[in-house]
């Protein structure tokens, strides 16, 4: 177990200092053959790992070597198996690997092969320590690490402006969370003495009482580090942009992995969040607000990426208000759920850019007929993430939306309005992800060439995530089925009772239960139907045409994305760069040098006058010598 | 012969790179090869006993290597030499970068070749006096040592105001050291009225002894000549100029050792000798170097010479080190020369690599710059992973430096280490946006197509420094273990006696 989890991480390691190093003299095959072989090898890996830990469900810490041990802060490299990390490693490695498969396609015709595959792999790695490290340092390493391939591989076409400008962004942005995330991490070097999670939620758990101020302020800073990470109000800008990296990259780091490590990393801190009934309304009213501002702008984008992109903020934000509510196992779920779903959608949409060369939605059309693969695991995704009944998202959502209902129902009145936000952004989801639907696979082909189905390393795996769409959701089945919610059970350790904590779990009755079962699915349904009715074929679209024409300042800013970016650059980016003219021009140029340069001119000054004086002349010499004595006589008589 | 070495190893370290260039005179000035190979066999053969030297090391045993035998009798002067792990990285360091240096200068340097490597000999021999030196007079002879070779380093060698930069670093570090000069024969001078004799070793004055109110003015000479050096903010001035101008090899040596022997002697001096006087003083200390680390930030945005650039991201890194020196504890102590090092090796080597551009397109504005990573990717990757090293990403060597000096600077000052922390924020911005423009983007000017990627002995210097740039990301521990017990003994010296 312990030489497992340590090659679990060093093979994609070894992956990419191969690539790195070899890769430009290796031939493709063998590229691919040292990029999938250590990531398929780490998902054996994770499958024996996972076996493991079922068949004795302890969770285990290994210590490989201690990376420095200073002034009472010590920091081992070890990682270890618990129910989150189990789950976690097992889709990381599962979506990762699959991801892999495809990226043999679809970077087919790429001249940088290996520095791509190289990428990749450096991603699981860092991925792979976020997920298993046991203390908050080791987990920031991989959080860091993550944060650099994904810089590298949204700036993969380093010679174009928008994949270079955004990659950039999204490093600087992620870095503002990281602040807050490093603040947290002092917090508790401070006041806990260790970094490890067994040690500091130990404390904690022993007596709660004693830290309840700090363990506020702490969840608040890591959810600082989270909202950057996972893409929430108000440093979500970034994914956006993210897109402009090559879609599988979005597929595995912008929806399906990094970007849930926010919401991994609150669960994992839950003990700290329950003590701060402030800070877990925080992460609810955020994550809600996310899900529905994100939402809203799906609905208008016409960049198949972007629309996703957007989509998948809104997910992130649900899983927060999951989080928020104190539902970490659903959060979690959803989390799980979302990554097959999400994953096969930027697949699909990959292979749609991939027979189109377009990423605009409008320019695509009729794909149903050419694209048979990629339309059925392209609807099974969209059904999930609509929240239609049997496939993953309506399980996983409904949990969420339930316990938001059941959390306002136990003294919290006012978070029905967060569940009424919720009920919204899912109409919205379920609109905007069938808008797309019928656009590109519904009506004719608008664009240009013979779109055909890709290559089936990229088809199997939209099959294998596809299919799963249909199956995943079943781990966490609602109770009023009287069918085991092995997703719960399983998440159980995560969340202990303590007594002086907020709870997790609050009651529904049954016939709620249903109540709310149905409502949440035909809210769906009524998404679905909008989204048809105006959408289906290409004569039906004229109602939004001039709906768009009516209301073109409505419209302008819905898809101008509320001009964030243009605010934050006016405000954030315009106050740094007069900041940065002022203390270069101003203190540097005139207060500092000013005095500086003056006194060096009079030196020069002096030393001019005195230059006169020492002529060599001995007749002058003589004079001032006899000046002087009868200076000196004058002032002694 | 054996024997006589091994008592002698830190003489023997710091004059043969002096007798090396004594040798050098003898070269006739045409045999360039000669006098390069000649020079990095020298410096190489140091760092060979350098690296000796960390094996030799026991991390309790305190001060080893001592040599102590008298020299101004008169005066009570010793020569008196000894290293600590605290010295013991900065020998390291000096040792390390010396060959890099003058591996690197081989294509750059071509006047005045002999007198180049003689300078950068005398200089190393300062460096190191200065670092080893245990006695007060030897310490100033050593710094006083140093000014003059890297004087003429940046005024013959350098670029076009060179002159103007060079006698800018001059007379900055004079004033300094001439204040400090004052300051080692006032402590003195008192320390004779009060016992009737003359005592010029450093180990004396641990502390000083001296009265609260009588400490003030010695501290402040000391700490403003150090501050001058590091340089601290508003003191820093000189050092955009100096870095600027120096060539390629001037900005490595001085980035990466001279500006540490500012830290170094606010360590070895202000802070163990005068506890009164820095408890008073602590808050401006604090607070000067926590408006260098965002100051220093600031102005980088506003550059677009990207040497100008990396010369003030010195100045906000250095912030961090003085932060760490005196938040006082020992994380932030044993961080803050952690961070010395780390700041000596990456700074370093994006000089390397600025340098290495230079000298294919002869200028250093960034606008001249774009898209260079399709003609360069191996010059591209090296300078992004030495970037990423000098942003603090984690699994680098930056990360645990400011990390620790951060953690340690929480446990005192809270708020500062907090606000000090979105340096690493500004950091970022800065050194990706150059990154940005330099390597990203298409090319945008024709010159910029043809350019030849590293050459060998390139990258040999460039990747002799990403080799500690890793090795310490991923295990700190071995050289914090050899520093922390010097660190935990200056300490233990000052914190009884703060009021």
């Amino acid at each position: 177990m312990k030489a497992a989890l340590l090659l679990i991480i060093l093979a994609p390691l070894a992956g990419f200092l191969i690539n790195v190093f070899f890769g430009r003299r290796l031939p493709r095959a063998g590229v691919t053959a040292v990029a999938v072989g250590s990531v398929g090898l780490s998902a054996l890996l994770a499958l024996f790992v996972c076996g493991a830990y079922l068949s004795a469900p302890e969770p285990a810490a290994f210590e490989y070597y201690t990376v420095l041990s200073v002034g009472g802060v010590t920091i081992p490299f070890a990682l270890q198996a618990d129910a989150l990390s189990i789950l976690m490693l097992f889709f990381v490695t599962f979506v990762g690997f699959w991801i892999h498969i495809y990226s043999i396609g679809y970077m087919e015709h790429e001249e940088d092969y290996a520095r791509y595959f190289s990428y990749l792999n450096l991603f699981m790695f860092a991925m792979l320590t976020l997920v298993l490290a046991d203390n908050f340092l080791l987990m920031f390493v991989g959080w860091e690490g993550v944060g650099l391939c994904s810089y590298l591989l949204i700036g993969f076409y380093y010679q174009e402006k928008w994949p270079a400008d955004s990659g950039k962004k999204a490093f600087i942005v992620n870095r503002i969370g990281d602040f807050g995330f490093l603040i947290g991490i002092f917090f508790i070097a401070t006041h806990f003495g260790t970094l490890r999670y067994e040690e500091v939620f130990a404390k904690l758990q022993a007596d709660p009482g004693a830290y309840l101020g700090v363990a506020g302020i702490i969840a608040l800073c890591l959810f600082v580090g989270a909202t950057g990470k996972s893409a929430q109000l108000p440093l979500y800008v970034w994914l956006p942009d993210a897109m402009a990296g090559p879609t599988p990259v979005s597929a595995l780091i912008h929806a399906a992995t990094m970007v849930t490590a926010g919401v991994y990393m609150v669960a994992r801190c839950n003990l700290f969040f329950r003590s701060s009934p402030e800070a877990m309304a925080v992460v609810a009213v955020v994550g809600a607000l996310t899900a529905i501002f994100a939402a809203s702008m799906g609905l208008a984008q016409t960049d198949i990426k972007k629309v996703l992109a957007y989509s998948t903020i809104s997910q992130l934000g649900y899983m927060f208000l999951a989080a928020g509510v104190g539902a970490y196992a659903v959060a979690m779920f959803h989390v799980f759920t979302h990554a097959f779903f999400k994953a096969c959608l930027f697949l699909g949409s990959g292979s749609l850019i991939h027979a189109c060369h377009t990423n605009d939605i409008f320019e695509m059309g009729g794909l149903r007929k050419v694209m048979k693969t990629t339309h059925w695991t392209f609807l099974f995704s969209t059904l999930a993430i609509a929240g239609i009944p049997i496939w993953a998202g309506f399980f996983s959502k409904d949990a969420i939306l339930a316990s938001v209902f059941a959390f306002a129902g136990h003294h919290h009145g006012w978070a029905y309005l967060l569940w009424g936000l919720a009920v919204v952004t899912a109409f919205m989801t379920s609109f905007y992800m069938f808008r797309l639907y019928y656009v590109v696979f519904g009506g004719e082909y608008r664009g240009k060439g013979h779109p055909h189905e890709s290559p089936t390393s990229m088809t199997l795996p939209l099959v294998v995530l596809g299919g799963l769409t249909a199956v995943v959701g079943f781990l966490g089945v609602p109770v009023v089925f009287h069918l085991p919610n092995l997703m719960e059970r399983f998440l159980e350790p995560l969340t202990p009772a303590v007594e002086g904590l907020a709870g997790t779990t609050f009651h529904l009755s049954h016939g709620m239960e249903w109540a709310l079962m149905i409502g949440s699915v035909v809210v769906a349904g009524l998404g679905w139907l909008a989204a048809r009715a105006l959408y289906r074929t290409d004569a039906s679209w004229t109602w939004v045409k001039g709906f768009t024409a009516r209301h073109p300042r409505l419209y302008d800013t819905v898809f101008n994305k509320y001009y964030v970016d243009e605010f934050y650059d006016r405000t954030v980016g315009a106050a740094l760069r007069g900041v940065s003219r002022f203390c270069f021009s101003i203190i540097d140029g005139v207060l500092i040098e000013g005095p500086v340069n003056l006194s060096g001119f009079f030196v020069e000054l002096t030393g001019n006058v005195l230059r006169f004086l020492h002529n060599g002349n001995l007749r002058t010499y003589a004079l001032h010598i006899v000046l002087g004595v009868a200076i000196l006589l004058w002032l002694v008589f | 012969m054996a024997r006589l070495l091994t008592d002698h190893l830190l003489s023997v370290l710091i004059f043969l790179p002096a007798a090396a260039a004594a040798a050098l005179a003898f070269f006739p000035g045409r045999a360039k090869g000669a006098i390069r190979g000649f020079t990095l066999a020298v410096t190489a053969a140091g760092l060979l006993l350098a690296v000796w030297l960390l094996a030799a090391f026991r991390p309790d045993a305190g001060f080893q290597f001592n040599e102590w035998a008298p020299w101004i009798s008169y005066f009570n002067i010793h020569w008196f030499v000894g290293m600590d792990g605290i010295s013991l990285l900065m020998v390291l360091l000096t040792n390390f970068l010396m060959p890099v240096v003058i591996l690197s200068s081989t294509r750059f340097i071509t006047e005045h070749v002999k007198a180049y490597h003689i300078a950068f000999l005398l200089l190393q021999t300062g460096m190191l006096g200065s670092f080893l030196a245990l006695d007060f007079f030897l310490f100033y002879i050593f710094w006083e040592v140093m000014l003059i070779p890297m004087y003429f380093i940046i005024g013959v060698w350098g670029g076009k105001q060179r002159v103007y930069a060079a006698v800018k670093f001059f007379i900055f570090t004079a004033v300094g050291s001439f204040l400090m000069f004052l300051a080692i024969l006032w402590m003195v001078a008192q320390r004779y009225s009060a016992t009737g004799g003359l005592d010029f070793a450093i180990f004396s004055y641990y502390p000083s002894g001296l009265a609260a109110a009588s400490q003030v003015w010695p501290f402040l000479a000391f700490t403003l000549a150090f501050a001058i050096k590091v340089p601290m903010f508003p003191f820093h001035t000189w050092l955009p100029d100096a870095h600027t101008e120096a060539p390629a090899g001037g900005s490595i040596i001085l980035a990466g050792v001279l500006l540490k022997l500012g830290a170094y002697g606010m360590l070895r001096f202000s802070i163990p000798m005068f506890p009164a006087a820095l408890a008073q003083f602590l808050p401006w200390l604090v607070g000067l170097s926590l408006v260098g680390i965002l100051y220093g930030a600031w102005v980088c945005f506003a550059q677009d010479d990207l040497k100008k650039l990396i010369a003030y991201s010195s100045v906000s890194h250095l912030g961090f080190v003085t932060l760490g020196l005196f938040a006082l504890t020992p994380a932030s102590v044993s961080g803050a020369v952690l961070q010395m090092v780390n700041h000596g090796l990456s700074t370093g080597a994006l000089f390397l690599l600025v340098g290495v551009l230079y000298e294919r397109r002869h200028t250093r504005m960034m606008a001249d710059f774009g898209g260079l990573a399709k003609t360069l990717p191996v010059t591209t990757a090296l300078f992004l992973v030495v970037a990423l090293s000098s942003i603090g990403l984690p699994g680098l060597n930056g990360f645990w430096g400011e990390f620790l000096i951060l953690v340690g600077t929480f446990q005192a000052h809270p708020w500062t280490a907090a606000v000090a922390a979105s340096g690493v924020i500004f950091s970022a911005v800065y050194l990706l946006t150059a990154v940005r423009r330099v390597f990203f983007g298409p090319v945008t000017h024709e010159e910029n197509t043809g350019l030849a990627d590293l050459d060998l002995r390139e990258l040999i210097c460039a990747a002799a420094l990403l080799v500690p740039i890793v090795w310490i990301g991923v295990y700190p521990k071995f050289l914090l273990d050899r520093i922390t017990p010097a660190i935990e003994h200056t300490l233990s010296i000052v914190k009884g006696l703060m009021p």
